[in-house]
Formats: structure tokens, C-alpha cells, sequence
């Protein structure tokens, strides 16, 4: 039978957090949380897959007002960042901290510049009268990019509007909670500079600024899929 | 005893892959884009080869920017494995459900 | 040699002593503080739950309107089912007892994450007061808000699936907690084959309420953006599919049924073999059968869909898949059974009574799931009121009473005290014979056809209903009996003794009350923790007098 020492019972007796589950245990805790959020974003790409194949025609036709330079500016913003964040990560595992921090500042700027190019796209859609769950137009030309009412008639196939207004919906709601999600995770990357600033996380303790990047990298990977699924398909 | 420690002791990839990867993502992001303004006819066949791309980019976000590569199993099975046959037994019972309705004339 | 028995006098406080103000209670990490205030919430959320009920059972004493609007009585059962499921059963076991006991049960000092659980019962209780704004013009779509009448009806229906999407949350925060817990913390030497059942039963719930919550959160977001956006997902009209709804509501619900029973069924593993004297029968396949219902449990959903409307070959699928998920549950019933064989059996302890009592009222409840999973037979009986008494039978009948088994079991460790073992017995047998009262002849009503959530019924359901409703008084009653000796008894009950079972397993190694880091020395594992009446070793072939 052990009997602690004094020493090991007073450690104890106020455990520091990490000491209880550890690097291993806070990472694993991590990926389990970012297990749900595959889970949340899934029923919403199962429900887009079922629609896309009730209403290809309706969904090609849709997708046409979508901005597909923005989409990809959004692209390239958001890769960046994944790419600004892993570099953020890495140099604070080899103790250069203010270049840890410089990095960031770059994430959380790229990830406004992200919502800048959102806000000017969803207002582009509301000017053209386009809402969730009401989308009143669309680009009827894809080459002059010209709006009008939902045509009856499509490339030889008949158009259910119901089919153009659902592609909105998702639309709105996919992006919007991906947006949200791009917030979250300012927020969270925010804190961890504010903590890198203060000084907090070394080369020997950088679990946080670890596991606020894993979330930044699960932001990107959603937008990996949205972009292609909304933007690009023909 | 082995008390769990506050040391953060991940493996470190040398930074040069983080910068690769990141060019490989770019590079892979032009070809999705440059590719969808070639109509394939069906489709099908520009969603599929939308995806893989997809897949491709997040393949190398997991294993390299997420340090997948180097994980242990127990990340791998409760990261991926579990949510990805959730997300197939899901949806495919639901295209089995919606597709295979027979709707009275 | 020496076990870690906790002396009268020990230099620790009890973990009752510390932080004895309101804010410390507030802001505590400690588990079992966690648990104490997870446990009084839901307890009063029971009674509100309970108290509907009663309600709903009075209009239904006899045909036709008697006391209650057919909206307010839509109202109740609403308010029933969302309280009992959201608020009461889903944290139930984990949260209070779980909660509690596991970091005990591995001789750990904490969980994984201590101010994450903390976080988690703040977003519980934040989610349930949301939910309850739901009062001031309540919903009355049903706990399972099919659309699309949830889309166009009055009533608060927002704030009451906010407020379950919010709970969610704390489901999720617990579930990752215990798993990194159970696989991180244990005590070195403490294998996962030397694990207690109510571990592994944890463990597998936990990954349940990790992958299956998200996907009934974004179900009851999309309900919500139907009702403010109209975005027409799940809606007919505007070319939605409300049988989607439906399918990703029940992808969540089906399982979230073994998060409540699975824990249900490790506190029955746990007190089994104390009260028989004898080794649990069949360890290894209690502990893999607990893996295999959180697997198959997956499997299943479409089952609550056979007559929404699903295709054919999505209804074969499902009832063929739905017969797996009972055989684990099987499994353990006979290695119950073969526990009691020939065991030293103390069945005048309360937990045992409760046990005995469980292992009756959950066979009829897995029984009659079968009638269910019957594609044919379901067809008939869906929407009746055997449906009603199937799932009472598992929830009330198998999770409830579990529940409070392992209050009465484990009332000595948390509290320190022993209840009244007369008032507990009667309490028990008021509840019994009230609950199966109440809900046997809802079987036989089920069976004559006639249909739940009906405010009104054809006179010659009338017999039944009557008995049903009178039961459901003493059902009632039971609880009040029950519940007010545990209060009382928890702050005017005899003192206990550390281990008043001459129990294996390492909560019972440390003080009852336990200090606040649990472990005082490092606890001492035995061979096996269910190593009970062993030949020649009298530690295990007795419980202590105390019964």
C-alpha cells in the first residue's frame, strides 16, 4: 500500500485541470467534440444530397446566382487561414512565441476578411429579392449574371419553384451556420492569443492553442465540401 | 505513479510540410474551380469529380494540418470512423426511405 | 496488506464539509457535488413531469371531456413527455449517479474534465428554463414534434426545442467527458477487464450521447427555421418532406432510449451480485453486450416510422435489424438470473427488492418490444396504447426504478447516513403495485385498439382506463413515500458505516461520505470486484448485519 507524501497529497488536494486528463485526454476530448460537430453538419448534407436528387434541374438553375469568384476568394481566405493557424501551432511547439502570435492575428483577420465576403453575398441575395424560405428570383443568364422571376421553363425541363426556393434554404442555413461557426471560432482563437500574449503557453504547454487550431481546421474542412457542393456544381 | 502531466507532447512536423500542404490545398482549390466550368454532360459525373477533389483537400487537412497521421487509433475510430458509418447508415436508409416510396397513382 | 478503510476520526473532511456555502456549491467541480445538484433538479423536474401525468390520467377516468379542453389535454401530454424525457430521463443515471460514482469507481480523484462538467449542468438547467418559457402558451404537438403541424401550430414551440437543442449540448459534454475519463483515468492497475459493469455501462452510453445528439440538434434547429423562416425542408407544400423530420428525429430517439436504460442495467450488474452472494455470471458478456446495444441501437430508427409513410423495403430493413437489438439486452437478463442461482439471497434489502422488481418489469417491457419490431403486428398496435405501455414499462419500469435502487445502494456513500428500511419497503410496494396498475391493462387497452394521445375514448375502454388512472394515484403516492424518506433520511438518517454491504468494488473503500479528492491512500484492487462468495473467504460470503 502507497501512502502519498505530503508533497504528492497537496498537489492533489487542488488538482490543476490538466493534470487530470493530460495532453492525450484534452486532445482525444477534443476530437470527440469535433465528432458531433461532423454529425451536426452531416444530417444537413444528407438533407441537401436527398433535395439535389429530388430537384436537379431546379438546383442547377439556382446555383447560377451564386458568385462563384466570391466563393472561391472564400476558399482561398479560409485555406489560408488553416494553413496561418497550423504555422501559429508550430511555432509556439518550437518556443518562438511572438511569431506564434503574428500568426493568430492572421488566422482571426482572415476569418473576418471570410465574413466581410459573406455579408457583401448575402446582401447581393436579399437586394435581388432572394430570402430563406422565400427566394423570388434567380440568374436566369448565366453569362450576363441577370436576375429575373423563376422561369418555368429550363434548359428543355420544367421548373418547380419549390425546387429553387428549397436550394436557397439551404443555402442560408448551410452558410449561416457555417458562419456561425467561422464566429465561434474567432472568438476561441481570440482567447488563445490573448492567453499567448500573456504569456501562458510555452513549447512545453501549448494544449489549448492546439485544440482551438483542430476546431479552426473543422471549420475549413466543412467549407471544403460547401464550396464545391453550392458554388461549382453544373 | 503515472499521473497524466501537463506537458503538451505532440509529434512535431518540420514546418516545411504545413507550407506544402497549404500550396498543395491552393493548387488543388484552382483545379476544383478550373474543372467545374467543363461540362462533363451528366451531372453526376461533375458532382463526383467535385467530391473526390473535396475528399482530396480534406484528406490532407486531417493528416497533415490535424496531425491525423500521427494519431493513435482511438482518435481515428471516434474521430472518423464512428461519425462517418453514422453519416452512411443515416443517409443511406433515408435515400432508401425517400427513393423507393411507392406513391399511389 | 492493509485496505484503505477511512477511520472515525480521519484527518479529511468529508467532501460534504467543504465548500459548504451556497456559492460553493455554485461553483464546485467536484463530481459528487455535480451530481447532488444534477440530482435535485431533475427530481423536481419529475415532479412537474409527474404531476402532468397525473393530470392526463384524470381527464382519461372516463369518456369524454371531464375536467381538461382537448387542447389543454394535448397540452399535457406534450408537457409530460418533453419534461420526463428532455429534463428528467436523458441526464437521469449519468449525470446524478454516474456523475457521482465513476470517478469512485476507478479510483480516480476527478473526471477527465472537471469545470467542463460543471459548465454542463449550468447549460442543463439554462436549456430547461428555456424549455419552460414553453408554459406560458404551451406547445401541444406531442414530445416528438412531428412536422407539420409543429411548424404551424401556436404555442411556444420555438423556446421549447431551443431549449432541448441547448440540453443537448450538456448530453454531449457529459458523453465526452466520461469516455476520455474512463479511458484516461483509471487507476494504474485497473484494466478494462476488471472494470464494474456500471463503467462500462457509462462508457457505452456516453458514446451514444456524443454521436447521436447532434443530429436531433440540427433536426429541432431546422423545425425552428420552418417556424420563423419558412424555409419548407419539412414541408409538403412548398416540395419538403416531412417524413424527414421524422427520420432524423428518431435516428436520435431510438438510441436515446439506451442512454436511459443502459445505465439502468449497469446498477442492476452492480447490485445483483452484492445482495446474492455470488460473482456476476457471464462479466465479459455484460460488459460487450452494453457495446452492442450502443452499436445496433443505431440500426433501428425507422422502426418508430412503419406507418409514416417510409417505403417498403425501408420497413423490412428496420424491423429485421430491430429483432438484433434485443438479444444483447437479452443476454444480460440470463446472466442475471444465473447470478441469482443458487446465491445467498438478501432480498428483504431495499436495493434488492427494487432489482427483483426491475428484472420482472423490464422482461415485460423487452417481451412486448418484440411485438413492435414485428413489422405485421406494429402496424396494428402503433399509436395504441400498448405502445404507451411498452415504453413506460422500459422508462418508468426499468430506468426509474433503477434509478432509485441505486439511491437507495449508494444513499450510505453519498450521504453518509442510512434511510428508513419500513418506510422504504412500503414506499416500494405502494409504487409497484401502483405503477403496474397503471400500465399493464394500458396493454390490454392497446390490444382493443384503442389509440394514445386521444382525449376521448369509446365507452368500453372505460374499465380499463379507470383502473389505469386509480393506479396511477398510488403511483403517485409511491413516489411521494419513497422520495420523502430519501430526503429525510438524508439529512436526519442513522450514520452509515464506509462499506455497510461488505461490498468489492473501490467506491466502498473510501469514508461515506468520501473526502473531496475520494482516495485518501490509493485504493486497493481486488482479484475481482465481484468476487463475492468465495469459499472460506469470509469478507465476501456475507453482507455485513447492517441488512
Amino acid at each position: 500500500m502507497s501512502v502519498l507524501s505530503v508533497k504528492e497529497f497537496e498537489k492533489i488536494k487542488h488538482p490543476v485541470h490538466e493534470e487530470l486528463a493530460g495532453y492525450e485526454g484534452a486532445k482525444f476530448g477534443m476530437w470527440l467534440f469535433l465528432a458531433t460537430e461532423l454529425l451536426l453538419f452531416g444530417v444537413l448534407f444528407a438533407a441537401f444530397a436527398i433535395f439535389h436528387a429530388k430537384y436537379p434541374v431546379e438546383f442547377k438553375l439556382a446555383h447560377m446566382s451564386l458568385d462563384r469568384v466570391m466563393g472561391s476568394i472564400n476558399t482561398v481566405i479560409l485555406i489560408t487561414s488553416s494553413l496561418t493557424v497550423a504555422l501559429a501551432i508550430d511555432a509556439i511547439q518550437r518556443g518562438k512565441r511572438n511569431r506564434s502570435i503574428w500568426f493568430l492575428i492572421a488566422t482571426i483577420l482572415l476569418a473576418s476578411g471570410f465574413l466581410v465576403v459573406k455579408y457583401f453575398e448575402y446582401t447581393a441575395k436579399f437586394e435581388h429579392n432572394i430570402f430563406p424560405g422565400n427566394a423570388q428570383q434567380v440568374v436566369i443568364d448565366h453569362h450576363t449574371h441577370q436576375y429575373g422571376p423563376v422561369p418555368s421553363q429550363w434548359e428543355g425541363k420544367q421548373v418547380d419553384k419549390n425546387g429553387v426556393n428549397l436550394f436557397f434554404s439551404f443555402y442560408f442555413v448551410m452558410t449561416g451556420i457555417h458562419g456561425l461557426h467561422v464566429l465561434i471560432g474567432m472568438i476561441v482563437l481570440t482567447w488563445v492569443l490573448v492567453g499567448m500574449i500573456q504569456g501562458k503557453y510555452t513549447h512545453w504547454y501549448y494544449t489549448p492553442v492546439e485544440n482551438a487550431g483542430l476546431y479552426w481546421h473543422l471549420v475549413d474542412l466543412i467549407w471544403i465540401y460547401l464550396f464545391p457542393l453550392f458554388y461549382l456544381i453544373q | 505513479m503515472h499521473i497524466p502531466t501537463q506537458e503538451s507532447r505532440g509529434h512535431i512536423s518540420p514546418t516545411k510540410t504545413y507550407i506544402y500542404v497549404g500550396i498543395a490545398l491552393l493548387v488543388l482549390t484552382v483545379i476544383t474551380v478550373a474543372v467545374s466550368y467543363i461540362d462533363f454532360g451528366q451531372m453526376a459525373i461533375n458532382v463526383t469529380i467535385a467530391l473526390i477533389i473535396a475528399t482530396i483537400k480534406a484528406t490532407l487537412v486531417l493528416l497533415y494540418f490535424m496531425h491525423l497521421k500521427y494519431e493513435n487509433k482511438l482518435i481515428w475510430s471516434f474521430g472518423i470512423f464512428y461519425p462517418l458509418v453514422l453519416f452512411i447508415i443515416m443517409i443511406g436508409m433515408i435515400v432508401i426511405d425517400v427513393f423507393f416510396r411507392v406513391v399511389p397513382k | 496488506m492493509a485496505h484503505a478503510v477511512a477511520h472515525e476520526h480521519n484527518h479529511n473532511k468529508s467532501y460534504l464539509e467543504v465548500g459548504r456555502s451556497i456559492w460553493g456549491w455554485l461553483t464546485t467541480t467536484d463530481h459528487k457535488k455535480i451530481g447532488i445538484m444534477y440530482l435535485f433538479t431533475i427530481m423536481i423536474y419529475f415532479a412537474v413531469g409527474g404531476i402532468s401525468a397525473l393530470l392526463v390520467r384524470l381527464e382519461l377516468i372516463a369518456p369524454g371531456k371531464t375536467f381538461f379542453s382537448p387542447d389543454t389535454y394535448n397540452v399535457l401530454f406534450t408537457l409530460h413527455g418533453a419534461i420526463m424525457t428532455f429534463l428528467f430521463i436523458v441526464p437521469g443515471i449519468p449525470a446524478t449517479l454516474g456523475n457521482f460514482l465513476l470517478p469512485l469507481m476507478i479510483g480516480a480523484k476527478d473526471v477527465a474534465f472537471p469545470r467542463i462538467n460543471l459548465a454542463s449542468y449550468y447549460v442543463y438547467l439554462i436549456g430547461s428554463l428555456i424549455a419552460l418559457v414553453t408554459l406560458l402558451s404551451p406547445a401541444d404537438t406531442g414530445w416528438t414534434f412531428y412536422a407539420p403541424y409543429s411548424m404551424k401550430t401556436n404555442g411556444l414551440v420555438i423556446w421549447l426545442t431551443f431549449g432541448a437543442f441547448i440540453m443537448g449540448f450538456a448530453s454531449i459534454m457529459t458523453g465526452f467527458n466520461f469516455i476520455v475519463t474512463v479511458h484516461r483515468m483509471r487507476a494504474p492497475g485497473l484494466g478494462w477487464s476488471n472494470l464494474p459493469l456500471f463503467v462500462w455501462a457509462l462508457y457505452a452510453t456516453a458514446i451514444i450521447q456524443l454521436l447521436a445528439t447532434p443530429v436531433v440538434g440540427m433536426n429541432l434547429l431546422l423545425l425552428i427555421f420552418e417556424r420563423v423562416l419558412d424555409i419548407g425542408i419539412f414541408n409538403p407544400a412548398k416540395g419538403g418532406d416531412p417524413i424527414l423530420f421524422e427520420q432524423f428525429f428518431w435516428f436520435y430517439s431510438h438510441p436515446v432510449v439506451y442512454i436511459m436504460i443502459l445505465p439502468a442495467f449497469g446498477v442492476v450488474s452492480e447490485i445483483l451480485p452484492v445482495f446474492s452472494r455470488r460473482p456476476i455470471f457471464g462479466y465479459k458478456a455484460i460488459a460487450y453486450s452494453s457495446l452492442a446495444i450502443a452499436l445496433v441501437s443505431f440500426l433501428v430508427w425507422g422502426h418508430h416510422l412503419f406507418v409514416s409513410g417510409m417505403s417498403d423495403w425501408a420497413r423490412y430493413i428496420f424491423s429485421f435489424l430491430t429483432f438484433f437489438v434485443a438479444v444483447p439486452t437479452a443476454i444480460k437478463i440470463f446472466n442475471w438470473l444465473a447470478t441469482l442461482w443458487r446465491g445467498s439471497l438478501e432480498i428483504t434489502a431495499t436495493p434488492m427488492y427494487y432489482v427483483l422488481g426491475f428484472l420482472f418489469m423490464f422482461t415485460i417491457a423487452g417481451l412486448t418490444g418484440l411485438h413492435l419490431a414485428v413489422l405485421s403486428t406494429d402496424v396494428y398496435l402503433h399509436d395504441t396504447y400498448f405502445v404507451v405501455a411498452h415504453f413506460h414499462y422500459t422508462m418508468q419500469g426499468g430506468t426509474v426504478f433503477a434509478l432509485i435502487a441505486g439511491l437507495h445502494y449508494w444513499f450510505p456513500k453519498i450521504t453518509g447516513r442510512m434511510y428508513n428500511k419500513k418506510v422504504a419497503f412500503w414506499g416500494w410496494l405502494v409504487l409497484f403495485v401502483g405503477f403496474n396498475a397503471t400500465f399493464l391493462p394500458q396493454f390490454l387497452l392497446g390490444l382493443e385498439g384503442m389509440p394514445r394521445r386521444y382525449f376521448d375514448y369509446l365507452p368500453h375502454f372505460q374499465t380499463w382506463h379507470l383502473v389505469s388512472t386509480i393506479g396511477s394515484w398510488f403511483n403517485g403516492l409511491g413516489y411521494i413515500i419513497v422520495l420523502t424518506n430519501l430526503l429525510v433520511s438524508a439529512f436526519t438518517g442513522e450514520k452509515a458505516e464506509a462499506n455497510p454491504y461488505n461490498a468489492l468494488s473501490l467506491e466502498w473503500q473510501t469514508s461515506s461520505p468520501p473526502p473531496e479528492t475520494n482516495f485518501i491512500t490509493t485504493p486497493q484492487f481486488p482479484e475481482s470486484i465481484y468476487d463475492y462468495g468465495t469459499e472460506g473467504k469470509e469478507e465476501t460470503t456475507k453482507t455485513k448485519k447492517a441488512i
